[in-house]
Parts: structure tokens; C-alpha cells; sequence
């Protein structure tokens, strides 16, 4: 199908939200979540093929289609607001982020551990931001013209610093309170200090895309 | 409930002598001026939660002392813009707009709490910006919370982020709640303990807007205290070691006083750059400049008259 797009109020923002297949009518949602600098896919992406369910791709704020905020100040904490706006309008959806995409599914899994049923982890751009320490000191204005992506969010998404520590938390936020056996797969090859902690926690497991996507259909959920 | 009494004053407030708009990448910060615009400039930052009026006291004796003063509201504070996202990194940049549209040369800089912080920040990437600095009681070194167990912490923080999201979820639906002058003081009192009711009246007059059902803080009410994310003190202690110009770093000891990251100067000085000056005051709360102005100001001043 061609994708459709719809957009959802973000604040005094809009954020676009595309549907690039419509689904079973049965299976909740997979909402893919792109990287840093990228837009959603144009068409729905090979490896999606295995999802019975609708699949849904968000552009975040400052990418795509996406509104651009006035003067930065980029957060991946607070882009899982864009995350949770369509959890609020969508309802429950497995997530599949790449990249800057991963760790924001990463936190959201964490936040909202009732509305997100489980999330891969994906190679990307934007997958290891600033590290886990603070980058060198860079402070500079820029002049955005409204396009995207924004130069802001290229900068701020590229430094934020994601230390293993704050990553552990969130993935026992999830572990602790998700009613799914293995909420959180990870899928990326390429391991920055952060993902190589989450992944190596025994509450995590490891596999191939598809086959990552694959275990979310039908979870196997926790006795709670 | 409007209020007929619109006027509250302070001892020593004045209002500032100028105002104008700083632009930081489209949005417009409000700035407040006083003194001389010819005499040397000291630029202010004020904390979080807090706007650049309440400066109305304090930068008052230093404009009569022979200083212009310039102090702006942070983007969704006071009068300037709010934002749709806000982060600390985003203050920096702001604060190095503002600087710049001030001044090419590099200029006095005073950061009070958050403010202080984020200062040390910006002059670890700009360090040409300023000829010396002030830091009252924004030296973050470690966090005042007793001590808490893993899950504990944890638990505190998922909390958090939790009541962040659901307020940016609800974000076009917030609004300040609405009150009399005397019904705003009293509800910011918690946060300010030490300062009288008299200065809290006098804060709202010039930090909140009225409205047909009563007076509202300007400040955004998607804004709340704490923030998130995962920063650490350090980062700005390790940035405060970096300095090579003159420093002045004044503390509050008053380990009750709810705002502030409570440092001692046991866990400041290893940090200080050479030839830093660090005074501790136990008796004198986070708000420092507020609650001594006229002893802050000539600490400060003597500082200032020993620059080259």
C-alpha cells in the first residue's frame, strides 16, 4: 500500500504518523521508530513483512514530516513525549527502533511498560549519542530554517550522554513491571556501551530482526 | 478572584531602568537592565524557577555601584518565550545568545543555583566570554536526597518520568492555577521559607500576569522542578576545575532549606581554579542574594574592585 499519514497534536506540534500497512484486524500495531538525521520508510520495510498487525512509523519532532520547534532542546527523554502521544491515540503497540530510535524505545518501554508490548532493539544512526560521558564541550547557535531534519536535533541527539548505569534502570523499570517474559530484544550488532550492558543483563535477549519481531506477535506473558 | 491591589513594593526594589528582547534561534528572551548601559557589564543568570526580576533588589546595588546589569528570563520563564522543549543544554545556548548580543568583549558573569551551573557549562565551551565569574550556590556536587536503597531510586525516578509524560500529554490543557497576590506568595513560600512574605507579594507583582479570575506565575506550566535525564554533578564540578579566570563561588550551608544541591565546601574546593575564592555562609539560605542583598553585594563588589 502507499502510505497514509496522519498527524497528532504534539503540544502546539504536529507530529506525523504513517501507516505503512493496515493489518489483521487482530494484531496490535508494530510502530517502527527511525534514527537519528532519517524519516519513517516510504513503504513498509522487508523485514516488517512477518507482522500480521498493522505497521505504523512515526516521524519524531524536528524529522520528516514532523513540526520543528523553535530553538532545540532536543532530549531522546523528552522525544519519548512524541512516543507516548501515539500510544495515547493508538493504544498498545510492539516497538522497533533504530539507532537514536532504539534508546528512545529503550526509555519509553520503561515509562510506559503497560502500553508498549516489547521493543527491538535495532542498528542505526544516532545508537551510541554522545556516549557515556560528556563529549567536549560544543555550545553554538545555529539559524534553522524550519526543514528538516533540524540541525539542533542532529547536534543534541548526537551528544546527549547515555551512560550504562541510567540504561539499566530503565530496562528494570520494564523487566520489573511489564507483564511480558522478555519485553526487551535486542537486534543491533553493534554494541555501545549502553546496549552492551542492557544486552548482557539476563532479562535480555538477543536475535535476529525478524525473528526479534517474530517473538512479539504472540508474547509469552508473566503471571502477575 | 481578581485582585484590586495590584501594587506590593519591596525596601531597595527597583524595577529595572531598560528592557528589550534577546532572540535565540526564533524564540525571545526578556531582558532586564540597570544602571549606566555605558559602565562595565556584569550579565546575571537567574535558577530555575526563578525569573530576572527577582533581581530587583540585588542588581540595584550593584548598577549604584558603577555596573550595568543585565539579567533575562529563561525560554518559558517570566516574560520570554515559551518553548515547546526545554532542556538544560537549550538554557546554555540561550544564555550564550544573550551573552553575545550584549557584548564582544568578554564581560563579568553572575549565575545564581541552576544558573550558576549551567554557566559553568557554557564558559567550558566559550571560555572567552567572560572576564570573571560569580557562582552563588550553584556548585552541584552531590544530590541532598537521604541516602536510598537501588530500588528505592529507581522507583523515584520512574515516578518522575512518568508525571513528566503525563503532563506533556496534557500540555495544551495546563494551566497555572489562579489566585489572589497573597494566595500566589503563600503557595511559593514552601520554596522559599527564608524569604519574607512581603518580597514573595512583591515577586508575584512582577512574575505573575493577572488575569479575570486572578494572578498566574508566567513560568510554563509543562515545567517542573527536578527535570530528568541523565546528568550528573560531576560534569559541572569538572568544568568549575577548568576555569582560568577570576572566580567567586559563594555557598549556603543551610541544609534544610529546600532548594539548592547543598554542597559544602569540603566538596567544592578540591575543584576550585587557581586563585578561586570560595566563601560558605551556614546562615544564609539558598536564595542568598535575596535574603542578604546587601551583604552579597559587597562580597561580590569587593571581588569585582580586586579585578585587573
Amino acid at each position: 500500500m502507499t502510505r497514509r499519514t496522519e498527524f497528532l497534536r504534539n503540544g502546539s506540534l504536529r507530529l506525523a504518523l504513517h501507516t505503512l500497512a493496515e493489518g489483521d484486524g487482530h494484531t496490535h500495531p508494530l510502530l517502527l521508530l527511525h534514527g537519528l538525521g532519517e524519516q519513517s520508510p516510504a513503504a513498509r520495510p522487508h523485514w516488517t513483512e512477518v507482522w500480521p498487525g498493522p505497521v505504523l512509523a512515526l516521524d519524531l519532532t524536528g524529522h520528516g514530516l514532523s513540526d520543528v520547534p523553535l530553538g532545540g532542546g532536543y532530549m531522546p527523554e523528552t522525544l519519548m513525549a512524541d512516543v507516548d502521544a501515539v500510544l495515547a491515540d493508538r493504544g498498545p503497540v510492539t516497538i522497533v527502533g533504530r539507532g537514536l530510535g532504539a534508546w528512545i524505545a529503550l526509555l519509553i518501554s520503561g515509562a510506559r511498560t503497560a502500553s508498549v508490548r516489547g521493543a527491538v532493539l535495532a542498528d542505526g544512526s544516532g545508537l551510541a549519542g554522545g556516549g557515556p560521558h560528556p563529549p567536549a564541550a560544543f555550545v553554538t547557535l545555529l539559524d534553522p530554517d524550519g526543514s528538516t531534519p533540524d540541525p539542533y536535533a542532529l547536534v543534541e541527539l548526537s551528544r546527549d550522554v547515555r551512560p550504562p548505569d541510567y540504561a539499566l534502570d530503565y530496562l528494570r523499570f520494564a523487566l520489573e513491571e511489564s507483564d511480558l517474559e522478555t519485553p526487551i530484544i535486542v537486534a543491533a550488532r553493534i554494541r555501545p556501551e549502553w546496549l552492551a550492558a542492557v544486552a548482557a543483563d539476563v532479562g535480555v535477549i538477543e536475535a535476529p530482526l525478524t525473528e526479534a519481531i517474530a517473538a512479539f506477535i504472540d508474547p509469552v506473558r508473566t503471571s502477575r | 478572584m481578581p485582585d484590586n491591589d495590584q501594587t506590593r513594593s519591596f525596601p531597595g526594589a527597583r524595577p529595572p531602568d531598560r528592557t528589550g528582547w534577546v532572540n535565540s534561534s526564533g524564540l525571545r528572551l526578556a531582558l532586564n537592565e540597570w544602571g549606566d548601559p555605558d559602565a562595565p557589564l556584569i550579565a546575571m543568570v537567574h535558577g530555575g524557577f526563578d525569573f530576572s526580576r527577582t533581581f530587583d533588589v540585588f542588581a540595584p546595588m550593584l548598577a549604584e555601584a558603577g555596573w550595568r546589569v543585565a539579567a533575562w528570563d529563561a525560554r518559558g520563564h517570566g516574560d520570554s518565550d515559551r518553548a515547546h522543549l526545554y532542556s538544560w543544554g537549550a538554557d546554555v545556548r540561550d544564555h550564550l545568545a544573550a551573552i553575545t548580543a550584549l557584548s564582544a568583549e568578554p564581560i563579568v558573569l553572575l549565575g545564581h543555583s541552576k544558573g550558576g551551573g549551567q554557566l559553568l557549562d557554557l564558559l567550558d565551551a566559550r571560555p572567552g566570554l567572560a572576564r570573571a565569574l560569580i557562582n552563588l550556590d550553584g556548585m552541584p556536587s552531590q544530590f541532598s536526597a537521604p541516602d536510598i536503597n537501588d530500588r528505592e531510586r529507581r522507583r523515584m525516578r520512574r515516578a518522575d518520568v512518568a508525571a513528566a509524560l503525563d503532563r506533556r500529554l496534557r500540555r495544551n490543557e495546563l494551566a497555572r492555577r489562579p489566585d489572589t497576590i497573597e494566595g500566589l506568595a503563600g503557595r511559593r513560600a514552601p520554596m522559599n521559607p527564608r524569604l519574607s512574605r512581603q518580597w514573595l507579594e512583591y515577586l508575584v507583582t512582577v512574575g505573575a500576569r493577572q488575569d479575570e479570575d486572578g494572578w498566574r506565575w508566567k513560568i510554563d506550566p509543562v515545567l517542573h522542578l527536578g527535570g530528568f535525564g541523565p546528568w550528573r554533578p560531576q560534569w559541572s564540578m569538572d568544568h568549575l576545575a577548568a576555569l582560568d579566570l577570576p572566580f567567586l563561588g559563594v555557598l549556603s550551608g543551610v541544609q534544610d532549606d529546600p532548594m539548592g544541591w547543598k554542597s559544602r565546601r569540603g566538596d567544592i574546593e578540591p575543584y576550585l581554579p587557581p586563585g578561586g575564592q570560595l566563601e560558605f555562609f551556614d546562615d544564609i539560605g539558598h536564595f542568598l542574594h535575596i535574603e542578604q542583598p546587601r551583604f552579597i553585594a559587597d562580597l561580590v563588589l569587593d571581588f569585582l574592585g580586586r579585578l585587573p
